[in-house]
């Protein structure tokens, strides 16, 4: 079961390196305000996910986001982080309600 | 004034738990018959009092009285009355008050029916049921009360629902799964009774089911509404996440699905007793595991559903008090519990022991894979890990594919032993099934796909054999045996669906405007049009998608009070395939994220369950159960 589970890794493990790469993890933070970026021809798109403590990571999705995933609010991703230090994600996960704080996120303690 | 006439009566409930408790087990352990009759009113005026409490809260609702806090914070005026109604059990205390009221009727009915047991045992039963009933009361009405006033008055026309639950699902589902919950109750009520008086036989085992098949038929329905509703309402076209959520509503699923075969053992041939009462301690104690899992918000989920961690404590101590109470009754009783029965070969004996050795593995590992992560974060202080659905399923599917080879041999198998000739039949439609199992793939996919064949012919297995042993005994047929029947080819439906919509969905995220055309499997999908529609509290933007003649009208809601976003497929359902178009966010130059699939035979999925549910209802229609009746209205009349 070990080499199945996947790691949550909030945003300054990522930036300093303590995430593995090209492993399938977790991580999570809040998406940064203006860092949401479409591409013109399909459903790529990219954002930041930061900790509002000075660490941020940016991610690469293509596909559909969830309704709740909007900038300044929190969001989960899985995916793979790559030695380019993007986060290739396959799955973007948002909270389900306005008042549900995921736990993982919750244990971050972000600040508004 | 009605918050609080509810709010009173509801402490009257309470107040009826408690002597209820009283009555029952005074009663049963000092001999006292007259005691336990007045157990009986009681818990119907328990019943009357929170059935009464209910709707004037209800009624509050419907007169949108702001100045009840939980109204406030979970209903809005704009919202049409049965939403309204149903806002009830939006949130955390509201939907306690609803499991309260199902416990409560439950209770009620066991005091109504139990007229052929003997006093004892029904004080015994009432009792724990009256014991149940004070907890979660207490909790109720100290931790989680929804009749509590708002001051200062915060909002003249509510915070309104979670826009998720603004649908037809949210009506049906969690009072059915509270149904089949709460239901469990009494099975638990009447292990305990038996361990209490030692009395475990025959006799006991017919008690039990009729009640216990009823639970677990309401909450198999619950489950399919839960999965349908997901389905549709989530909006991304998955029916099953192997979420926290979901996982807490399938443990006693699937330990109630063992009780309920593991009881037919015991009415049938005295045999597994003591494991039986374990079942059914289990059962409702894992019911309780997942209310908490739920409500207390420790695992992240993707539904919906009301969290408070402090509450979450409290609910904790009961799941406790009740696993630990029920276990040490369990530990010093069950020694009195001795079966002696011997069976050779293949029997139904020992297919029954496999379906519960099967159904308890898989309930381990359900277990195990949901609560990992939460261990996993305690013993290393804090580290979060998740496991996937890949993790669940790979343990997961072996197991109910064994389950259902086994379930394939039931009609053939006899008690004690079976004659080995009698399964040549079941052989050559093994051999059948396997051809059509092997064909069905290339049908879809034009390649084989030996995963797909081995679930699907298992299944087909299961089919046939019933199917032909319908047949042979047409002339003899009792309704618990069209239910067996019935059930078990339910069961193989939903794994052919399962099976079929896994291996051969499509799915197509797209960037589309309007006048695109874009081939999804075999299909063209035209996008029409797009406008804007108004609902009574919402905003949405609605596509219109031509497949053929067929139109397909997706909506992306945006809800003005809580400014709440929701996807609403559009979905052409189908006996065999299900066309489904979800629309998503705007992604500039008047584009829009759409997600077009197809499913095939994922009505079937649900279909099975329901045929399951219906045969579980078949058989306690049974004629020997209603000769108990009859039996109990002589003795009823007589005294």
């Amino acid at each position: 079961m070990q080499q199945n589970l996947e790691f949550f890794y909030a945003p300054d493990r990522v930036v300093n390196g303590e995430a593995p790469t090209e492993k399938p993890i977790r991580a999570g933070g809040m998406v940064v305000a203006g860092s949401i970026q479409r591409s013109e021809h399909d459903l790529s798109v990219r954002f930041e996910l930061s900790d509002n403590k000075g660490s941020s990571f940016p991610v690469i999705y293509e596909g559909l986001l969830p309704n709740l995933f909007v900038e300044g609010q929190g969001a989960i991703v899985s995916g793979t982080l790559g030695s380019d230090g993007l986060f290739y994600a396959d799955q973007v996960l948002a909270k389900h309600d306005e008042n549900y704080m995921p736990p993982e996120l919750a244990d971050l303690h972000i600040p508004e | 004034m009605i918050p609080e006439l509810a709010h009173f009566l509801c402490v009257l409930a309470f107040t009826c738990a408690t002597a209820l408790a009283i009555a029952g087990f005074l009663g049963a352990s000092r001999f006292q018959p007259a005691w336990v009759s007045a157990a009986k009113q009681i818990a119907y005026a328990q019943f009357l009092f929170l059935l009464c409490s209910f709707v004037l809260l209800d009624i509050s609702f419907l007169r949108d009285d702001f100045t009840v806090q939980y109204i406030a914070d979970n209903s809005n005026s704009l919202l049409p009355w049965y939403y309204k109604a149903s806002a009830m059990w939006g949130d955390h205390e509201g939907s306690f008050l609803l499991w309260t009221l199902v416990m409560a009727g439950w209770t009620g009915a066991v005091a109504l029916r139990g007229k052929s047991l003997s006093y004892e045992m029904h004080g015994y039963v009432l009792g724990v049921l009256g014991l149940i009933n004070v907890a979660f009361l207490l909790f109720l009405l100290s931790a989680s009360n929804p009749f509590l006033r708002a001051f200062p008055l915060e909002t003249t026309v509510g915070a309104d629902l979670n826009a998720i639950l603004q649908d037809y699902g949210h009506l049906v589902h969690p009072p059915f799964l509270y149904l089949g919950y709460v239901g469990f109750s009494v099975a638990f009520a009447y292990a305990a009774a038996a361990l209490l008086t030692g009395r475990i036989d025959a006799a006991w085992a017919r008690w039990s089911r009729p009640w216990t098949n009823t639970a677990w038929a309401l909450l198999t329905v619950g489950i399919a509404l839960g999965s349908w509703w997901a389905y549709y309402e989530l909006g991304w076209g998955g029916w099953w996440f192997w979420d926290p959520v979901e996982n807490a509503s399938f443990m006693p699923w699937l330990a109630g699905t063992a009780l309920i075969h593991s009881l037919a053992v015991t009415e049938k041939r005295g045999a597994f007793k003591s494991w039986t009462v374990l079942l059914a301690l289990l059962t409702f104690t894992l019911c309780l595991v997942g209310a908490f899992l739920v409500r207390s918000g420790v695992l992240t989920s993707v539904h919906a559903f009301a969290i408070d961690p402090e509450r979450g404590l409290f609910l904790a101590v009961i799941v406790t008090l009740v696993a630990c109470l029920s276990l040490s009754l369990y530990a010093f009783r069950a020694n009195r519990l001795r079966s002696r029965i011997s069976y050779g070969g293949v029997s139904r004996e020992l297919l029954l022991l496999a379906n519960n050795v099967l159904l308890t593995l898989a309930l381990a590992v359900i277990f195990l894979y949901t609560l990992y992560p939460l261990f996993y974060e305690w013993i290393t202080g804090g580290e979060r890990v998740s496991l996937g659905p890949p993790y669940f399923n790979r343990a997961f599917v072996p197991l109910m594919t064994m389950l259902a080879a086994c379930l394939a041999l039931v009609p053939i198998a006899r008690w004690k032993r079976t004659p080995m000739e009698l399964f040549r039949p079941s052989l050559y439609m093994l051999g059948g099934a396997f051809a059509l199992g092997l064909l069905i793939p290339l049908i879809y996919s034009g390649a084989l796909h030996l995963g797909v064949t081995l679930c699907v012919s298992v299944a087909l297995w299961v089919v046939s054999t019933h199917v032909a042993d319908f047949y042979r005994s047409r002339r003899s047929l009792t309704l618990s045996f069209v239910g067996m029947s019935v059930a078990h080819i339910g069961f193989a439906v939903t794994v052919i669906g399962v099976t079929i919509t896994s291996g051969f969905s499509i799915s197509q995220d797209l960037r589309l405007s309007v006048g695109d055309e874009v081939q999804v499997g075999d299909r063209t999908y035209l996008f029409e049009d797009l406008r804007i529609v108004h609902g009574p509290n919402y905003v949405a933007h609605q596509a219109q998608f031509a497949v053929g003649d067929i139109r397909l009208l997706p909506e992306r809601r945006q809800y003005t009070t809580r400014n709440a976003v929701t996807t609403e497929a559009g979905i052409r359902p189908g006996f065999t395939n299900d066309l489904l178009v979800s629309l998503g966010e705007p992604v500039g130059d008047e584009s829009w994220a759409v997600r077009i699939q197809e499913k095939p035979l994922i009505r079937w999925i649900w279909l099975g369950a329901f045929l399951a549910a219906v045969a579980g209802v078949l058989a306690i229609l049974d004629v020997r159960y209603r000769r108990l009746r009859l039996r109990e209205n002589v003795l009823a009349s007589d005294s």
